[in-house]
C-alpha cells in the first residue's frame, strides 16, 4: 500500500484566518452578551478610574497654565519681613518710588496695614471680637497691578480715594454679608462710617486682598491715623528681568537692612499647588492600577467557566479541523476582545468624568493621548494575562474528552 | 476492489484505570471509497472509541490506523487537524449546532478550519444546504428547526469540506422515526452520489437498512456482514 505521502504532500494543513480568529472570538462573547457585560465592567472600572485621575489632573494643571498665561507671571510682591529682633520691620513711606526707578520695572503699586482698624457691619459689634478682615490702605494702581477684577461696584480710582469708600475682597464681603455695591450699604470700619462702593473678584496673584477692607491711601491718613508706609509692595517688570529685579529689590526698598525684606513671586505659588495634586494623582492611579487588577481577575474567571462549559463546542471545533493552536486564539482573542470591551467603555466613561468635573469647576477639559493610548496597552495586556491560562487550558483538552462532555 | 479509504489493522485501544479498560481489542476493519457502513452495537461494545479512532480524535494504542491513506500514527496533531479539516466529516446524535447562528453559518462553520473567505464558505454552505433540501430555512437558527432538518443542516456541515469519509454517530438518536428515516434516506442519497459513511448506531433497523453491517462486541468484530 504506497498510499499518500503523511507529510505534507496529501493534506494541506488546517488554516484559520486572521479575520475568523475575530469573528469566532466575538461570537463566543455575543452568545453570553450580560456575562460579557458584566465582566468587561471590571475592566471599564479600573481603565475609567485612571483616565479619569489623569484626565482630571490635567485639566487642572491646564487651568493653572491659563490662569498664569492670563494674569502673568512676572508680579513681584515685597514684604518688610522681620527685623533681627524678631519684630515686624516697616518699608520707607518713598520705597515705591525707589521701585519705580529701577529700570525694567514697569508698574508699580502698593497695600499699608491700617493698623487696629477692624472692620464691621456695625458699629454695635464688640470691639474685641475680631474677624480676621484686615483693613489696608490701597494705591489706585494696584488693581491692575495684580491683574484683579471687580465684581460689582467700582474700583477706588483717584478721586475716591480721599473719600470714605471702601472696596472688599471677595471674602471680606462674604463675610460681612455685602452684596450691593450701589452706595446704599455701609460699614463701620475703625470707628468711622465707610460706603461700600465695590467688591473684588478673588485675586489669584493676592489672596490677602480676598480678606481685606481696602481704603484709599489719602483718607486712611485723614481719618484712621494710618502712617503712609507701605507693607506690601506689588511690582510688575518686563518677563525677562524678573530675577535682575528680584535680585536688586531688597537694597532698593530697604538699603540698610536688605536682609529683612522677603520678596516672593506668587506665580510660582500657584504652579506649586498644581504640582501638589501630584502625589495624590500617583495614590488614586495606583488605586486604578488595582481596580484594573481586579477586573483581570474577573475575565479570567468568565474565561476559565467559559472553558468548562463549551467543552463540546471545543470538541466539535477539533472535529471541523481545529488545531490547538486555533483553539487557543479563539479563547485567548475572547479574552483580549472582553478586556477591549471594558477599556473602551472606560475610556469613554473616564472621559465623560473628566469633562463634566473639569465642567463643573469651569476648567478646560484637557485629556493627554498617552493616556488613551496607555489605557488600549493596558488592556490588551490584562486581557492577554487573564486568558492565557484558560486557553491554554482549552487547547489542551483532548478532542474525544471534549465531545463525550455533556 | 476500490481503493480503501479506512484501513484498521489490530487496533487495541485501552483506556487507564483498575483493571485497565479494553475497547478495541485487535480491529481490522477495511472500508472502501463509496461504501455505505453501518458498525452497530450494544452500549459498551467500543462503537464510540473506534468513531473517534476512525475520526482521528483518538490515537490507536497498538496496530495500525490509515484514513484516506494516511498513516494516522506517523502524523502530529496539526497534520490530523487537516486531515479532520479536509478529508473526515462528522455528524453527531447531539448535532451540536451553534445556537443563535443561521443554518447557513452553521454550514459554513465547517469549512472554517479551511482558510477559506467567509463569501467563499457561504456559497458552498448555500449549495450544501440545497443538497440536503434545506434551501428554505437558510436563515433560520437551529432552535426554529426540527429535530430533523437539525441533524439535516449538521449533515451539510459535515459535507461542506467534500471529505472522503463521513462518520455519523448514532444520527438517528435523538429523532423520531419519521425523522430518522429521513436522515437514513439522505445517508443512502449521499451513498449514491459516491460518498463514503459509516454509521455508528445501536439500532438494529438502522443497521439493516445499510449495506454492510459490522457489528461490535466487547472490542471485537463479531460479525462483519454485506
Amino acid at each position: 500500500m504506497s498510499g499518500r505521502d503523511v507529510s505534507g504532500v496529501g493534506v494541506e494543513p488546517s488554516r484559520l484566518r486572521p479575520r475568523d480568529v475575530l469573528r469566532v472570538a466575538g461570537s463566543g462573547l455575543r452568545a453570553r452578551p450580560l456575562r460579557a457585560v458584566l465582566s468587561a465592567l471590571g475592566i471599564a472600572v479600573g481603565i475609567a478610574a485612571m483616565v479619569a485621575v489623569v484626565g482630571i489632573s490635567a485639566s487642572s494643571r491646564e487651568q493653572v497654565n491659563q490662569q498664569l498665561d492670563a494674569l502673568g507671571t512676572n508680579l513681584l510682591t515685597v514684604a518688610p519681613g522681620t527685623t533681627l529682633r524678631g519684630e515686624t520691620a516697616a518699608l520707607p513711606a518713598d520705597s515705591v518710588d525707589m521701585v519705580a526707578r529701577i529700570g525694567p520695572v514697569t508698574t508699580v503699586s502698593a497695600t499699608g496695614t491700617v493698623p487696629d482698624a477692624a472692620v464691621y457691619r456695625t458699629d454695635r459689634i464688640d470691639s474685641g471680637q475680631t474677624n480676621g478682615l484686615a483693613v489696608l490702605a490701597a494705591r489706585p494702581d494696584l488693581l491692575e497691578t495684580v491683574a484683579g477684577t471687580v465684581a460689582g461696584g467700582r474700583w477706588l480710582d483717584d478721586a475716591l480715594g480721599s473719600f470714605p469708600a471702601v472696596v472688599l475682597g471677595s471674602t471680606a464681603a462674604e463675610r460681612l454679608g455685602v452684596t450691593r455695591t450701589d452706595g446704599s450699604v455701609a460699614v463701620s470700619l475703625g470707628g468711622e462710617w465707610f460706603t461700600v462702593v465695590g467688591v473684588l473678584d478673588p485675586v489669584p496673584l493676592a489672596p490677602e486682598l480676598d480678606s481685606a477692607a481696602l481704603v484709599g491711601w489719602p483718607v486712611a491718613a485723614s481719618l484712621l491715623d494710618f502712617d503712609g508706609s507701605p507693607t506690601v509692595l506689588y511690582e510688575r517688570s518686563a518677563e525677562s528681568q524678573v530675577d535682575a529685579v528680584r535680585s536688586v529689590l531688597p537694597a532698593t526698598v530697604n538699603p540698610e537692612n536688605p536682609e529683612e525684606v522677603t520678596v516672593s513671586r506668587p506665580s510660582d505659588a500657584l504652579a506649586a499647588q498644581a504640582a501638589t495634586d501630584e502625589t495624590l494623582t500617583t495614590l488614586l492611579l495606583a488605586l486604578g492600577g488595582v481596580a484594573l487588577l481586579v477586573g483581570g481577575i474577573g475575565v479570567a474567571n468568565t474565561m476559565v467557566i467559559a472553558v468548562l462549559e463549551r467543552r463540546s463546542e471545543i470538541g466539535l471545533r477539533r472535529a471541523l479541523g481545529a488545531t490547538r493552536a486555533h483553539i487557543r486564539r479563539q479563547f485567548l482573542g475572547e479574552s483580549v476582545l472582553l478586556a477591549a470591551l471594558g477599556g473602551v467603555g472606560g475610556a469613554l466613561l473616564g472621559g465623560a468624568v473628566t469633562a463634566a468635573f473639569a465642567a463643573s469647576r469651569g476648567w478646560p477639559p484637557a485629556l493627554p493621548s498617552w493616556v488613551l493610548a496607555g489605557a488600549a496597552g493596558a488592556t490588551i495586556v490584562v486581557g492577554a494575562l487573564a486568558g492565557a491560562y484558560p486557553a491554554a487550558r482549552a487547547a489542551r483538552m483532548s478532542p474525544t474528552a471534549a465531545l463525550t462532555a455533556t | 476492489m476500490s481503493e480503501a479509504v479506512v484501513e484498521l489493522a489490530g487496533v487495541v485501544r485501552e483506556y487507564p484505570g483498575a483493571p485497565p479498560v479494553r475497547a478495541l481489542d485487535g480491529v481490522d476493519l477495511r472500508i472502501g471509497a463509496g461504501e455505505l457502513v453501518a458498525i452497530v452495537g450494544p452500549s459498551g461494545s467500543g462503537k464510540s472509541t473506534l468513531l473517534h479512532v476512525l475520526g482521528t480524535l483518538d490515537r490507536a494504542d497498538a496496530g495500525t490506523v490509515r484514513i484516506d491513506g494516511h498513516d494516522v500514527g506517523a502524523l502530529s496533531d496539526a497534520q490530523l487537524s487537516a486531515l479532520r479539516a479536509r478529508r473526515i466529516g462528522f455528524v453527531f446524535q447531539q448535532f451540536f449546532l451553534t445556537p443563535g447562528v443561521s443554518a447557513l453559518d452553521n454550514v459554513a462553520d465547517g469549512l472554517l478550519y479551511t482558510g477559506l473567505s467567509l463569501r467563499e464558505r457561504r456559497d458552498r454552505a448555500h449549495d450544501g444546504l440545497a443538497a440536503v433540501g434545506l434551501t428554505h430555512r437558510e436563515t433560520h437558527r437551529p432552535n426554529q428547526l426540527s429535530g430533523g432538518e437539525r441533524q439535516r443542516v449538521a449533515v451539510a456541515r459535515a459535507l461542506a469540506g467534500s471529505p472522503s469519509l463521513l462518520l455519523a454517530d448514532e444520527p438517528t438518536g435523538n429523532l423520531d422515526t419519521v425523522a430518522g428515516r429521513g436522515v437514513v434516506d439522505l445517508l443512502h442519497e449521499l451513498h449514491r452520489a459516491g460518498t463514503t459513511v459509516v454509521v455508528i448506531t445501536h439500532d438494529l433497523d438502522v443497521a439493516r437498512s445499510l449495506p454492510r453491517q459490522v457489528h461490535l462486541r466487547d472490542g471485537r468484530i463479531e460479525r462483519d456482514a454485506a
